[in-house]
C-alpha cells in the first residue's frame, strides 16, 4: 500500500497531537477530544455536501453512536470501548440502510428537512423514555479498552484522546481516498449534474445511498467518541440544533480537503471556549461574527486560506 | 507540486500548534495564583431559563460576593470574603448542553484554576458535570437542579453537595398542602412539560395523592412540548373534566403564558393552581392571576424565606441593587454561596488561607449551617444533600402589591425521605418515618 502525500502528513500531525496531549493540560485535551469526535460527525456532513445533499439531522447518527456506547455499557454489559463503537457504527449502517432507502429518493431542501425529521424523532422517543432518564441522560461510565481499564481522571482522559485521534487519522485517511477515487469524484458530478451522470449509466441514487450510510457510520464514531469522553448522553445530541453546530462548523472549514472539518472544529472549540469566559453574556454573537466573518471573506471556508496560498505560488 | 505539499504540511502543524500555544499561553495568565478564593459561578445567561432562574442568581451571586468581599454581611458571615481571602467570581452561561457543560467545567477547574464550583439549574448538567467533580477532586455545589438521582448514582460522592432541595421534596409538599388546607379535594388534574422535570414532577405528586389524598382521582393529565407557549387545547382539554385542581411543575416563560391564557379562559376560576415554581414571577403576575391560586418556590425561599438578619440584609442589598425583591433562584443561589463559606470557615485552616478541596468537602458534610432560608442541615445523600423544609401558600394579588397568604410549612422530616430511601419507595411505603408538625 503506497501513502500519498496528504496521508503522510496526516499520520505526522495525529502522532503529534498524541505526543502533545502528553504535555498539555487537562482542558486542553478534553477540548481536542471533542473537537476531533465532533470532527468526525462534520465529516459525515461533508461528504454529503460534496455530493450536493445537507443533511440537517447528522445529529440523529451523533446521537445514536453516543446512546450505544452508553447503552452497551449500562444495561448490554458491553464496556470494551471499541466494541461499543464499533456496535454504534452498525446500529447507525442499519438505521440509515432503511432511512437511505426513503431519503436518497430527495434534494436539496427537502432532503435537509426530511433527514432534520428523523432526527427529532429520535429526540422525541429518546425524551419521552424515562429508563434512560428522558431529557437529563445518563452517566458512561466503567468502559475498558482490550481488558484494560483506565484508573479514572487522567488516563482515561489521554486513553479517549489517543483513540479519538487515532480513529480520527483512520477515518480522514478512508475519506481522502474515497473522495480520490473515481467514485469520489462522480459525488461532485452528482452534485453538479445528476441527469448528466444518470446518461452515463451511472445510478446517483445508490451512488448516494452509499454515501448516506458511510457518513452516518462515521458520525455513529463521532458520537461514541464524545460519550466515552464526556461520560454522559442526553437526547440533546439528536437536537436540531446539534445538527446545525456541525454544519457550522461543516461551512468553517469548507469542502476543499479532508483536513478542514478537524481544523474548523478546533477553532469552533477554541473560539467558542474563550468567547464564554470573556464575554459570558454575548458569546453566541462572537461564535455568529465568526461565521458571519467567514462566509463574507473565505466563502470556501478556512481551507481557502490554504488553497489560496497554493494557487499564489503555482501563478 | 512537491513544494505545495510539503508548504501544506507544514502549514498543518503550524497551524494547530499555533493555536494550542495560544490556548496554552492564555492559560497561563488567567491562572493566576494571586491569593484570591476563585468561585466558578456556572447558570443560565441565555435562553428561555435565563429571564426566570439565571439572571435573578447571577444577580445574587454578585451582591453576595461585593458585600462578601467588603465584610457587610451579618454574623455570622460578618468575615471579609472567603476566610478573610477576596472572593473573585468567574460568572459562565449554563447554555449549550451537557456535553459543553462538562467541556466548560474542565476549563473552570483547570484552565480558571477556580477553588470551588457553584451552579446548574438544569438537572441533566448536574449529572453530567457530578462525576467530573469527583475526577478533578474539585469542591462544587449544585444550588438548583432538582434531580432525585443525583446522589443515588453518585452516592459514594466525595465534592459534589447540593443546597438545593430534590425535586421530590416540591410534589410531596404540595400535595402535603392539599391535604391540609382542601382535604376534600376530588378531581385533580395537572399539565406538565414533556421533558424529565415535567414526567418527574407529575409522577411524585399523583404518586403522594393516592396516599394522602386516597379519595381524589386523577382526571385529566397534559403534556405539552416545552416552550410551547400556547396552550389553547390543553386548556380546553382541562376544562372539559372540571377539575378542582390544576397542579403544573411549569417554569419561566411557559407558567406565565400557562396563567394568562388559563385565566382568561375561565379554567382558572373554576379549578385552582397549582404551582410548584410558581414564586420565580411572583411580581409579574399582577391581575393576570387570580388569587387563592397557590404557588409554590421549591422550599423555604424568595417569598416564603423566613424572617432573619441575614435574609433581611440579603433582602435590602438585592432591592438596593435592582429594585426588585429576590425570587427563589436568587435565594438559593444566597444559600449556595453561604455555604461554601461556612464550609471554608470551617475547615480549620489559617485566617487567608485558602482550603483544599478535601477540607471544604469535609467542613460541609454533615454540617447544619445558617442561611437566608433558615438553618439548613446537610443530613441526606450521605451528607452532601440538603434538608429544608418547604411551604406553599396562596398568590393574593390587591391595591397593585403581591404576597403570599394562608402559607403553611412542612418541616423537613415531613416531606424528604429518609437516608438511601428513595423518593418513590417512602411514597409507596405511605411515607413511614415523616414526621409532621
Amino acid at each position: 500500500m503506497r501513502f500519498d502525500k496528504t496521508e503522510i502528513s496526516l499520520a505526522a500531525v495525529a502522532i503529534a497531537c498524541v505526543l502533545f496531549g502528553f504535555v498539555s493540560p487537562g482542558w486542553l485535551i478534553f477540548l481536542l477530544t471533542i473537537a476531533f469526535a465532533k470532527a468526525l460527525v462534520v465529516q459525515g456532513v461533508v461528504m454529503q455536501m460534496r455530493s450536493g445533499l445537507v443533511s440537517f439531522g447528522q445529529g440523529l447518527f451523533y446521537c445514536i453512536g453516543g446512546y450505544t456506547v452508553g447503552m452497551g455499557g449500562q444495561f448490554f454489559g458491553i464496556h470494551d470501548a471499541i466494541a461499543a463503537l464499533s456496535l454504534g457504527m452498525l446500529v447507525a449502517i442499519a438505521v440509515a440502510m432503511v432511512l437511505g432507502l426513503l431519503l436518497t429518493r430527495y434534494r436539496d431542501i427537502f432532503f435537509a428537512m426530511l433527514s432534520l425529521a428523523f432526527s427529532m424523532i429520535l429526540f422525541g422517543i429518546l425524551v419521552k423514555s424515562p429508563g434512560l432518564g428522558s431529557t437529563d441522560g445518563f452517566n458512561v461510565h466503567n468502559w475498558t479498552i482490550f481488558g484494560w481499564a483506565p484508573d479514572g481522571g487522567e488516563s482515561s482522559q489521554h486513553t479517549v484522546f489517543t483513540l479519538t485521534v487515532l480513529a480520527g487519522l483512520m477515518i480522514a485517511v478512508l475519506i481522502h481516498r474515497y473522495t480520490k477515487a473515481g467514485i469520489g469524484v462522480i459525488c461532485e458530478a452528482v452534485r453538479e449534474n445528476e441527469v448528466r451522470v444518470e446518461y452515463l449509466g451511472l445510478s446517483p441514487r445508490w451512488l448516494l445511498y452509499g454515501n448516506y450510510v458511510s457518513a452516518a457510520a462515521v458520525s455513529a464514531l463521532g458520537g461514541g467518541l464524545t460519550a466515552l469522553a464526556t461520560g454522559h448522553v442526553d437526547p440533546e445530541m439528536a437536537y436540531w440544533t446539534t445538527s446545525g453546530e456541525f454544519i457550522f462548523i461543516a461551512l468553517l472549514g469548507g469542502l476543499g480537503h479532508v483536513a478542514a472539518p478537524f481544523i474548523a472544529a478546533v477553532v469552533f472549540s477554541v473560539v467558542r471556549t474563550y468567547a464564554i469566559e470573556l464575554v459570558p453574556h454575548t458569546w453566541q454573537m462572537i461564535l455568529g461574527f465568526t461565521l458571519l466573518g467567514v462566509i463574507v471573506f473565505l466563502p470556501k471556508g478556512l481551507w481557502s486560506l490554504v488553497s489560496r496560498k497554493k494557487a499564489g505560488e503555482r501563478a | 507540486m512537491k513544494n505545495n505539499k510539503t508548504t501544506f504540511s507544514k502549514y498543518l502543524v503550524s497551524g494547530v500548534a499555533a493555536l494550542a500555544l495560544t490556548a496554552g499561553l492564555a492559560s497561563g495568565a488567567s491562572a493566576a495564583e494571586n491569593g484570591k478564593f476563585r468561585v466558578g459561578i456556572v447558570t443560565f445567561l441565555s435562553g428561555p431559563a435565563a429571564g426566570p432562574f439565571g439572571v435573578p442568581s447571577a444577580n445574587a451571586a454578585k451582591v453576595l460576593v461585593e458585600a462578601l468581599n467588603k465584610g457587610e454581611l451579618p454574623a455570622p458571615y460578618n468575615k471579609i470574603g472567603i476566610n478573610g481571602a477576596e472572593i473573585e467570581a468567574v460568572i459562565i452561561d449554563e447554555a449549550g448542553g451537557a456535553t459543553k457543560q462538562v467541556e466548560e467545567y474542565r476549563n473552570l477547574v483547570q484552565r480558571q484554576k477556580v477553588d470551588a464550583v457553584i451552579g446548574y439549574v438544569s438537572s441533566g448538567d448536574c449529572l453530567a458535570v457530578a462525576p467530573v467533580a469527583e475526577e478533578l477532586k474539585t469542591f462544587t455545589i449544585a444550588y438548583d437542579c432538582g434531580t432525585s438521582r443525583l446522589f443515588v448514582e453518585n452516592s459514594d460522592a466525595q465534592y459534589m453537595f447540593r443546597t438545593g432541595l430534590d425535586a421530590s421534596v416540591d410534589n410531596i409538599g404540595a400535595v402535603r398542602y392539599l391535604a391540609a388546607t382542601r382535604p376534600d379535594v376530588a378531581r385533580l388534574s395537572g399539565i406538565q412539560q414533556n421533558y424529565s422535570w415535567g414526567q418527574d414532577s407529575w409522577a411524585d405528586f399523583t404518586a403522594a395523592a393516592a396516599k394522602l389524598l386516597p379519595e381524589s382521582e386523577v382526571v385529566e393529565e397534559q403534556f405539552p412540548k416545552i416552550y410551547q407557549g400556547q396552550y389553547g387545547a390543553e386548556i380546553s382539554a382541562l376544562s372539559v373534566k372540571r377539575p378542582e385542581i390544576v397542579h403544573s411543575s411549569f417554569w419561566g416563560g411557559d407558567m406565565e403564558a400557562l396563567v394568562l391564557q388559563a385565566n382568561a379562559r375561565g379554567l382558572l376560576e373554576d379549578a385552582t393552581g397549582l404551582l410548584t415554581c410558581g414564586e420565580a414571577s411572583l411580581a409579574t403576575y399582577k391581575d393576570q392571576a387570580p388569587n387563592g391560586m397557590i404557588i409554590g418556590a421549591r422550599g423555604p425561599f424568595g417569598a416564603f424565606a423566613p424572617e432573619n438578619d441575614l435574609n433581611t440584609w440579603f433582602k435590602g442589598a438585592y432591592n438596593a441593587a435592582y429594585d426588585l425583591d429576590p425570587v427563589y433562584p436568587a435565594t438559593k443561589m444566597a444559600q449556595a454561596i453561604l455555604g461554601l463559606k461556612f464550609a471554608a470557615e470551617n475547615a480549620g485552616v489559617a485566617d487567608k488561607a485558602i482550603p483544599t478541596a478535601d477540607q471544604l468537602a469535609a467542613g460541609l458534610k454533615g454540617a447544619s449551617f445558617p442561611s437566608v432560608s433558615g438553618t439548613v442541615e446537610m443530613a441526606r445523600g450521605n451528607g452532601h444533600q440538603a434538608m429544608q423544609g418547604i411551604a406553599y401558600g396562596e398568590y393574593h394579588y390587591e391595591d397593585g402589591k403581591a404576597s403570599i397568604v394562608n402559607s403553611v410549612a412542612f418541616s423537613g422530616e415531613c416531606v424528604t425521605p429518609p437516608e438511601g430511601v428513595s423518593a418513590a419507595d417512602w411514597i409507596a411505603q405511605g411515607f413511614p418515618g415523616a414526621q409532621c408538625n
